[in-house]
């Protein structure tokens, strides 16, 4: 103890307490969370529900939004449908002229064009079945670049040709097969009095609905066995896509020059983007009850800081004899009610993280987790920490030290 | 260490100190006698700057502590103080050495030097085989030396034991006398509350206070600069 002696007497020289390091501050913050571990646990539990809540809320809606996102991307927002609109008289419908696909397909930009037009007829699984049970499929005669244009895939079987176009054969929407009860191309269907063959089913086309629900015949097919007047009743046209907005103005006159207003022109995506949309606003109901899961976790934290700082009463005295400041004992047990919530936040973010995972895996969704929420969820815990461990802190810092001490 | 005309009022009317005069000198070992209730953790307490007196002036290491701030008396405290608590208060769960170090948090010192010097003093108190036990690996004896080891290892001007034997058996109770003793030999200023009159006896000051106030000053002859007549006084209080 020699040091003693060497202390040399200065009258009043500077008496300022030196600062914690950042690392010996977070040794202290956390010595009393070590010591109990599974009360850490459980008080950090109530914020780990809350952030995984508002996590899970976030990320599993972003990721649907992502999927339809994804698959918009795939699809296109490039493609226009030209179809009759209502004629000047209300109620009366139009046609569109027989020459429009081919004056559509010489717009400048137009890159791909598919058509179709209604049939007056019905499809049946066999002639046994009644005319009346359609089951809401459509006969339609196709033509041109259809599933190019619609990009639509062929699930299974071929797409008609010019040859099978000619012949009774059918190619089925998938929502049609399904409704006739076809599983693979071979089988026969009835329509207009004889049978069809069915030479091939289609993949869903999420742009023309109305597609799925079809039954589609070789043009020349239709005109020759079901009396199909050879009409358009719908033209999807496909275009680059800095020149969407031209081919849109200059459509309904190049379909109809006679009757341009008879022409109805829609971009199907547009329905899409709006899902696309409404699907990244989150429900907010589970979202506020992410929030009270947050706000009753944060009231267990503080609950949890002002047990420990009763227990520890001693330490707090013994702290101070050591030389501790007010602030010091503060930001001790700050820090701790910091952890504790940080520590429920990432637990709460990991888990959150973990249902989008699951729910994207089995949605096929991309896995997305935005960053504003995990930054979010953060700040709160932030938040949290430091309402829920200000009170209790302040009290053990204004301890008096000798108090602190006897306590029993 | 100097007290001029102390008094400390608690709230609720009790007087724990009337008017003590004291003052303790560089080196010195003292002990504070005097029955329960009669006022010596509260000297102690004030003596150690964790409590303020009523009225009264403190004088520590050149410091008047009527004008010191909280946050000075607690930069103070850490730097000149060192306390020795009858329960030892060391923290369960983590070792020997690391308590030691815990005492040294708020010197300054870094990690690494805070690991040394608690390695040095509890060589010093002889639990140097002991370093890595926790507390309650510890009999209360060297619990008390771990808990002395702390208070010495910021190597303070004033070292304040309160009733340190208080837990103990007789055996440790000496050998924990015994380490006070060697740490005074080395230069340390100690004040040693107890209420055994057989260890007041055995160290060179004894401080006899009786209702808050300083009934007898007692040096013994060995040890005393202060002259022959303290010898007497001694000799009257056993
Ligand atoms: N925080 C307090 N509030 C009110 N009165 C107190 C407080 N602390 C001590 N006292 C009173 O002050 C007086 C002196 O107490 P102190 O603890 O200093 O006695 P002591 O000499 O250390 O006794 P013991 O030998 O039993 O430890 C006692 O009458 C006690 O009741
Ligand atoms: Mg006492």
């Amino acid at each position: 103890m020699s040091r003693t002696r060497r202390r040399v007497r200065k009258p009043a020289a500077r008496l300022s307490p030196p600062r914690l390091s950042s690392r010996d501050v977070l040794h202290v913050g956390s010595a009393g969370l070590r010591a109990r571990p599974m009360r850490v646990f459980l008080s950090a539990l109530g914020i780990a529900i809350g952030i995984a809540t508002m996590i899970a809320v976030v990320g599993i809606s972003s990721s649907s939004q992502a999927k339809l996102l994804r698959e918009l991307d795939r699809l296109g927002t490039n493609m226009l449908v030209a179809t009759p609109g209502q004629g000047m008289f209300s109620g009366q419908d139009t046609t569109l002229p027989k020459e429009a696909p081919g004056m559509i397909s010489r717009i400048a930009g137009v890159e791909s064009v598919g058509t179709t037009g209604d049939v007056a007829e019905s499809v049946r699984r066999s002639e046994n079945i009644p005319k009346e049970e359609t089951g809401g499929v459509a006969v339609k005669a196709a033509k041109d670049d259809l599933p190019g244009t619609l990009r639509a895939s062929v699930a299974s079987g071929t797409w008609l040709n010019d040859a099978t176009g000619r012949y009774p054969s059918v190619v089925l929407g998938d929502v049609s097969a399904r409704r006739l009860g076809i599983t693979e191309p071979g089988q026969q269907v009835f329509i207009g009095g004889r049978y069809f063959t069915v030479i091939g089913i289609l993949g869903p086309v999420p742009l023309a609905p109305e597609i799925e629900r079809s039954a589609l015949i070789g043009w020349d097919a239709a005109e020759r066995l079901l009396g199909f007047d050879g009409h358009p009743t719908a033209v999807y046209e496909r275009s680059a896509d800095d020149r969407v907005a031209a081919v849109r103005e200059l459509i309904a006159r190049t379909a109809n020059p006679q009757a341009p207003s008879a022409v109805s022109v829609t971009d199907p995506s547009a329905a899409l983007q709006a899902k696309a949309a409404t699907e990244g606003a989150f429900s907010t109901l589970l979202l506020g009850l992410g929030g009270i899961a947050l706000l009753v976790g944060g009231v267990g934290v503080a609950n949890t800081m002002i047990i420990s700082v009763l227990e520890r009463r001693h330490e707090i005295g013994l702290r101070r004899s050591l030389g501790g400041t007010r602030g010091q004992i503060r930001i001790q047990f700050v820090t701790e009610s910091l952890l504790l919530s940080g520590l429920g936040g990432l637990a709460g973010t990991v888990l959150g993280g973990a249902a989008t995972a699951v729910y994207a895996r089995t949605g096929d969704m991309p896995w997305v987790v935005p960053p504003w929420a995990v930054g979010g969820g953060f700040a709160a815990t932030l938040v949290i920490g430091t309402l829920a461990g200000l009170y209790p802190a302040v009290r053990a810092a204004r301890l008096s030290p000798t108090l602190a001490l006897a306590t029993a | 260490m100097e007290l001029t005309g102390v008094t400390k009022e608690y709230p609720g009317g009790v007087t724990a100190l009337r008017g003590v005069d004291l003052s303790i000198g560089g080196g010195e070992l003292l002990a504070i006698v005097g029955p329960s209730g009669s006022g010596k953790s509260t000297l102690l307490h004030i003596v150690g700057t964790l409590d303020r007196p009523t009225s009264g002036g403190v004088r520590i290491a050149g410091h008047d502590i009527a004008a010191l701030s909280d946050r000075s008396l607690s930069a103070l405290r850490s730097r000149h103080v060192g306390f020795v608590f009858q329960s030892f208060h060391l923290v369960p769960g983590i070792s020997a050495r690391a308590n030691v170090a815990e005492g040294l948090l708020y010197s300054g010192l870094s990690r690494a030097e805070r690991g040394r010097r608690a390695a040095w003093a509890l060589e010093r108190v002889g639990l140097g085989d002991r370093m890595d036990h926790r507390p309650h690996e510890l009999s209360g004896g060297q619990k008390q030396r771990v808990a002395i080891a702390r208070a010495v290892a910021g190597a303070p001007d004033l070292l304040l034991a309160d009733e340190p034997t208080g837990a103990l058996d007789t055996a440790s109770g000496e050998s924990v006398m015994e380490l006070l003793h060697e740490l005074n030999q080395d230069g340390a200023t100690i004040a040693v509350i107890t209420h055994d009159n057989e260890i007041a006896a055995s160290l060179p000051r004894q401080v006899r206070i009786r209702d808050g106030e300083v009934v007898a000053d007692i040096r013994a002859c060995r040890a005393a600069p202060a002259g022959a007549d303290a010898g007497a006084d001694a000799g009257a209080a056993r």
